[in-house]
């Protein structure tokens, strides 16, 4: 049970950063993005990259820092892997979003946003190879926090907790204290009294990908360290990633941090009562309940 | 020449059931302009329902009820409308990205409930389905030309049961909904119920074609209700054009032709290290013919024929 709750807010606190950003462009440009939880692969895959590159250029950066199985190449390399997935999040609202924007309704964007979603993923399927991979060969040991009620947690699974919660805070801090984070809660509350009040609705929508992509990197990241690296891994996180969304209530960055929790949780706690081979399906079940009980969810606000 | 030909029944039976499956999402994407991200969720039911229906008792297995073949094609349809009804109620009030989400869904639980529940065949799905009517036929070539016309038939008689509905008050109702809902409650209609309608309505065409799906293969399992079938099938709406029930029936053949050729060619002519890729490269492929046409031609190969009004219509 413990031992639930415990990796339960570890992997929520991946799916929050990666609603962070699916709640931001859905609310902005209002279409569920079913391609958001590639930007995870794209992101783990770069830093996977990267880190091969770095550790090959200067080998003393190849050690593992303390306890961790992750080097100071790999924190590097998370760093770049985060520019460059904000930077293809950009991209591919350049090249596909925004002409089918400019062509049709909303909802061509849902299925456009499948079709990327699709050739993201056989890509990288193609290029590194079908199979899982790992940053790290080695085997770092969990520890033992408690025995009675026993509990196992990994080195880099606190520090991914802590290295997420940090990222958050910042974000926090960028929100509420700078005049981007103004504008951006501006445009998201009236984009016409935004555009008047001079701010650059087009240069919002740049950032936004920005911000949603390098979150999503580090999200990708995280995964791999605490899971594996594999093609299908924003596939498999695809619908956690909605649930917190939706839970949060779509468009609230607060309530997708929340979101991802309580479905981070959920689902680790339902292994409890349910076979393990069902929790795929949790998330469905979490996303029905909102529904049932509160459809806009924590924090959204009624909109048509 | 006799594999040709049965080969071409093959093909003509699997395209013209999922046309029928097209035509549903038409009815929901096309004319009412409902996204509906888990097709394979009412396929799948229509074609649980029906193996679970009509099939013959089995050990550990839920049903095995051995109902008229027909009935069980039914039950099955009526499945897929209790899933639709479930899911539309929940969703169909709210801005539209939640029905999008929520049919993705259902469509991940199900096939992960089909997979887990042994009751229901688990991962090796249900199999020793008895086909309706094989006694009466020599071969299997003679049988397999029979149940095609009876696909064929259906799909007839599916395609003027829309045609006739989107002519009649009620398609004009989801058109209007469709183009716009402020201006169509003003006029004291009930979008949400009428959305609901066609939901229920199209998710019951796609349980059909489940249905004979299951009984086509005398199988059912869940590497059937992958989520790829779902973005087949729309890539065939969209390639048709959407709101054209023709052209979803002209895409529907179009892109089946064009997905078995090219898994055919990468299989006869890539490399060995790469068969293992087939599938990827043709999802890559598939997904740049839908990304194209939407930022292409959106309308789709064969576009709908909008009707401003009465006395156009009549012109023309």
């Amino acid at each position: 049970m413990i031992q639930n709750i415990v990796d339960g807010f570890l992997v929520g606190s991946i799916l929050s950063l990666g609603a962070i950003g699916l709640t931001m462009a859905m609310h902005m440009l209002r279409f569920a993005n079913f391609s958001h939880a590639e930007l995870l692969s794209v992101g783990a895959y770069a830093a996977l990259v990267f880190d091969a590159l770095f550790s090959a250029l200067l080998p003393v950066i190849d050690a593992a820092i303390g306890p961790l199985s992750l080097t100071w190449a790999l924190t590097l390399a998370t760093l770049v892997s985060m520019v460059i997935t904000g930077l293809s999040a950009i991209l591919i609202d350049k090249l596909v979003f925004k002409r089918v924007r400019a062509k049709g309704g909303e909802l061509s964007m849902v299925f456009a946003s499948f079709g990327v979603a699709m050739i993201i993923r056989n890509i990288l399927g193609l290029i590194f190879g079908l199979d899982p991979v790992l940053y790290s060969q080695e085997i770092v040991f969990a520890i033992v926090v408690s025995r009675e009620p026993f509990l196992l947690v990994k080195p880099d699974q606190v520090f991914t907790l802590i290295a997420a919660l940090v990222i958050m805070f910042i974000l926090h801090l960028v929100l509420s204290r700078t005049t981007f984070g103004y504008s951006l809660r501006a445009v998201a509350e009236n984009p016409t009294l935004a555009q008047v009040s001079g701010i650059n609705l087009n240069r919002m929508i740049v950032l936004i990908w920005l911000i949603g992509g390098g979150l999503a990197a580090a999200a990708g990241v995280f995964y791999g360290l605490t899971n594996q690296i594999n093609p299908v891994l924003g596939r498999d996180l695809v619908l956690p990633i909605f649930a917190a969304t939706i839970v949060g209530g779509i468009g609230s960055i607060y309530g997708a941090v929340l979101g991802g929790f309580l479905v981070g949780l959920a689902s680790n706690l339902a292994l409890v009562i349910l076979p393990s081979g069902y929790s795929p399906a949790v998330p469905f079940l979490i996303i029905l309940a909102v529904l049932v009980i509160r459809p806009h969810g924590l924090f959204g606000e009624e909109r048509a | 020449m006799i594999g040709v030909l049965s080969y071409l029944i093959f093909f003509a039976t699997v395209a013209s059931i999922l046309s029928i499956a097209v035509l549903g999402l038409n009815l929901q994407w096309g004319n009412t302009g409902l996204f509906n991200g888990g097709v394979v969720a009412f396929f799948g039911a229509g074609a649980y329902g029906t193996l679970i229906l009509g099939g013959i008792p089995q050990d550990g297995l839920i049903g095995g009820f051995q109902l008229p073949y027909l009935i069980a094609l039914f039950g099955g349809m009526v499945i897929a409308g209790i899933v639709a009804w479930v899911v539309g109620l929940l969703t169909l009030r709210l801005r539209h990205d939640y029905l999008a989400i929520a049919t993705f869904g259902v469509a991940v639980a199900f096939e992960n409930l089909v997979r887990n529940a042994a009751i229901l065949g688990g991962a090796q799905g249900i199999r020793g389905f008895e086909r309706p009517l094989r006694d009466l036929f020599e071969s299997a070539l003679a049988y397999n030309a029979a149940f095609f016309v009876f696909v064929l038939t259906l799909l007839i008689l599916t395609y003027l049961f829309l045609e006739r509905l989107i002519a009649s008050p009620f398609g004009r109702l989801l058109r209007a909904i469709r183009e716009d809902e402020t201006a169509a409650q003003s006029l004291g209609k009930s979008p949400s119920r009428v959305r609901l309608t066609a939901f229920i309505a199209g998710s019951v065409i796609m349980g059909l074609a489940g249905g004979l799906y299951a009984t086509f293969y005398a199988f059912i399992s869940p590497q059937d209700v992958l989520p790829i079938l779902t973005f087949q099938i729309w890539a065939m709406l969209i390639v048709g054009g959407a709101g054209n029930n023709k052209g979803a029936v002209m895409g529907t053949f179009l892109i089946w032709a064009a997905w078995t050729a090219s898994g055919w060619a990468l299989s006869r002519f890539a490399p060995l290290e790469v068969q293992l890729y087939t599938g990827s490269i043709q999802f890559v492929l598939i997904g740049f013919v839908i990304v194209g046409m939407l930022m292409w031609r959106p309308q789709g190969l064969f576009p709908e024929k909008l009707v401003v009004s009465q006395s156009a219509a009549a012109k023309r």
